[in-house]
């Protein structure tokens, strides 16, 4: 600590250079943190992805229905312990920039097979007796200000017997995660509202959720559930809940290798001009670390001292950096929908820290042996 | 709290009395190679130097007297010979080990001052206090003490380029002696001064000396400055001409 404001005296000596490095240090591990919440926004399917949950589609595309009548035949394979269904709504709430996902489910099964879902009991009770009721996820409710009660017109692809494309919904229940990282976002509602009322692909549902046990008995459950409806009109295509989502994640790109790359060239960038700085500062004084050396300071604390400059440059700027993101973070989905959970993931903040200290460590240590190995009478002769 | 305190005189014994020099140079060369050419800069220097000694170190530009000075301070190695300071052999001492010596027993005075110009001159002082155990409380009492006997007590939240060259050089004396070291080295400590300055510096040194009890080695190429001196000694071509007490 004695040290402290020998070092803080150097940073303090060009200041504008010293400010300039803190800020693009500042911006690298802004981008950082910011960067990392979208790759954990694209990936948090698969990290929530249950160990115990496969899904099941249709083997030529995931847009195809699978008729209902699989449900009880699916149940019967050994290793099944349950299974829900789910269909595609696409519906738009007002305006198309609106988006959300939107599912008509069997309710019970679903809530049973998404126990993350937390639901208070009266709203489920509710919800199970409206057949044109639906619920919701915290987060879409708050978006659009919703409350218990309220009616909610969306427009879907899907044509009423009537003619019509408007479909109406009350909202009888609004749930919870049960951690941050559940899908708050969802809106779900009877399939049968949907059935009864549209006039065509009746009786058909869009994918199969289904709870196998023991989650290692996988693979042979999978390979019993495919070979059920082999050679059927509609053949399955069935993978682990985390597998489905890897490949709905990489519909729109490998994007944890877009940022990575990204990322990568800013910190090259950066490691660069922080080591430039460093450099740069120790050259400078190369008279005083003399002085230092004739005063007894030994090799090692004139290491440290120059290590401790560029580290809490580094501390300072990506400290800061990450705060920054963290607020920016907390403002939610900058694409209004398309990212609905939109967090700081614990590892980016851990994995934040560490490329803080290796920054602050490969930055500083060429000056720092330089400094270190420095000859006083030759360094005072040349000062 | 440790007491901050320069330590008092002794009486000078050129002959090295029942202590013993406290500074012994035996047979010292160095010897510079630039390229291909040898440079032997000291060439067989003998020199014993008492406790509570002041000598000045004199000669022409490339005589050799900065080499023998960094060679006392520890800053460099001699190419053959042994230096002997306070029963130490230093030319056979590590870097760390050293390093740490040079801590305890030299203070050292530049021409060109070299403080540092981002520290106040509280801080120039205090540096070489922060390789000790003392508390921060205990470090501020020996910077104030040591600035008090340079004559500087009212400058101590100063920076560098607020004082004149004679009052930096003062900061950079009481730098030197704020850890009461065994010897006080000064090279050329008048030559970027103005003659009143100058005086101040000297009468310092003297004071030092005399009133505390400083054993100060001071190369010079100033007669006046050397005629301070108790003792001057002439080099010439890395050799030991004259000796002269005064």
């Amino acid at each position: 600590m004695k040290f402290l404001p020998l070092v803080w005296s150097n940073l303090r000596r060009k200041r504008v250079r010293t400010l300039f490095t803190l800020l693009s240090i500042l911006v690298a591990f802004l981008l950082f943190g910011y960067l990392g919440a979208v790759r954990n926004a694209f990936d948090i399917g698969i990290q929530i992805a249950g160990v115990d949950r496969l899904v099941m589609t249709h083997k030529t595309s995931i847009i195809l229905p699978l008729p209902l009548s699989y449900q009880d035949r699916i149940a019967a394979v050994p290793g099944v312990v349950d299974v829900a269904n789910a269909t595609w709504f696409g519906g738009v709430y007002q305006d198309p920039k609106n988006f959300f996902a939107q599912m008509a489910v069997d309710p019970e099964r679903y809530l049973r097979l998404y126990p993350e879902f937390l639901l208070p009991e009266d709203q489920k009770k509710a919800w199970l007796a409206d057949r044109t009721g639906a619920i919701c996820g915290r987060y879409l409710a708050d978006r659009f200000h919703w409350k218990i009660g309220d009616r909610i017109p969306l427009t879907a692809p899907w044509q009423k017997k009537n003619g019509s494309n408007s479909w109406e919904f009350t909202l009888d229940g609004i749930y919870d995660g049960a951690t941050p990282a559940t899908d708050v976002t969802q809106f779900v509602f009877h399939w049968k509202y949907l059935d009864e009322s549209r006039v065509r692909r009746n009786g058909m549902v869009g994918w199969y959720i289904i709870r196998i046990s023991p989650p290692d008995q996988a693979p042979q459950i999978v390979k019993r559930l495919d070979a059920l409806f082999a050679n059927s009109d509609n053949e399955t295509k069935t993978s682990t809940e985390k597998a489905f989502m890897v490949g709905f994640a990489k519909q729109v790109g490998n994007i944890g290798a877009i940022i990575t790359a990204i990322l990568s060239v800013v910190f090259f960038i950066i490691l660069l001009v922080a080591g430039n700085t460093m450099m740069q500062s120790v050259r400078e004084r190369i008279t005083e670390l003399a002085v230092l050396k004739t005063v007894g300071f030994p090799n090692g604390l004139i290491l440290m001292l120059v290590l401790s400059e560029s580290v809490v440059l580094a501390v300072v700027g990506g400290v800061l950096g990450l705060g920054l993101a963290w607020l920016l973070i907390r403002r939610g989905d900058p694409t209004g929908g398309a990212l609905p959970i939109f967090l700081m993931p614990p590892e980016s903040a851990v994995l934040g820290a560490a490329f803080i200290l290796l920054l602050g460590l490969a930055t500083g240590t060429i000056p720092a042996l330089e400094a270190m190995h420095l000859r006083v009478v030759e360094a005072l002769r040349r000062g | 709290m440790a007491e901050a305190t320069i330590s008092q005189p002794q009486e000078v014994s050129r002959a090295g009395g029942a202590q013993g020099a406290l500074v012994r140079v035996q047979d010292v060369h160095k010897v510079y190679t630039r390229g291909s050419e040898r440079i032997d800069v000291l060439q067989g220097v003998n020199l014993e130097i008492p406790r509570g000694d002041f000598l000045a170190l004199m000669g022409p530009s490339g005589s050799g007297k900065t080499t023998l000075l960094n060679l006392l301070a520890g800053l460099d190695r001699p190419s053959q010979g042994a230096v002997e300071i306070g029963g130490q052999r230093i030319d056979r001492m590590g870097e760390g080990q050293l390093a740490h010596w040079r801590s305890r027993h030299v203070g050292f005075v530049f021409q060109l001052y070299n403080l540092l110009p981002t520290l106040t001159a509280e801080r120039n002082v205090e540096l070489p206090l922060l390789l000790t155990h003392l508390s921060a409380s205990e470090r501020k009492s020996h910077v104030a003490t040591a600035l008090a006997v340079v004559g500087l007590a009212d400058r101590g939240k100063h920076y560098p380029r607020q004082l004149s060259g004679g009052q930096e050089q003062r900061v950079a004396i009481a730098r030197a002696i704020v850890g009461d070291p065994t010897l006080l080295l000064c090279d050329e400590p008048t030559g970027d001064l103005d003659r009143k300055s100058e005086e101040e510096i000297l009468d310092l040194l003297q004071a030092l000396n005399r009133e505390h009890g400083k054993t100060i080695i001071m190369v010079t190429h100033n007669a006046h400055a050397a005629a301070r001196a108790r003792h001057i000694v002439y080099l010439n071509k890395g050799q030991l001409q004259a000796e002269q007490i005064q």
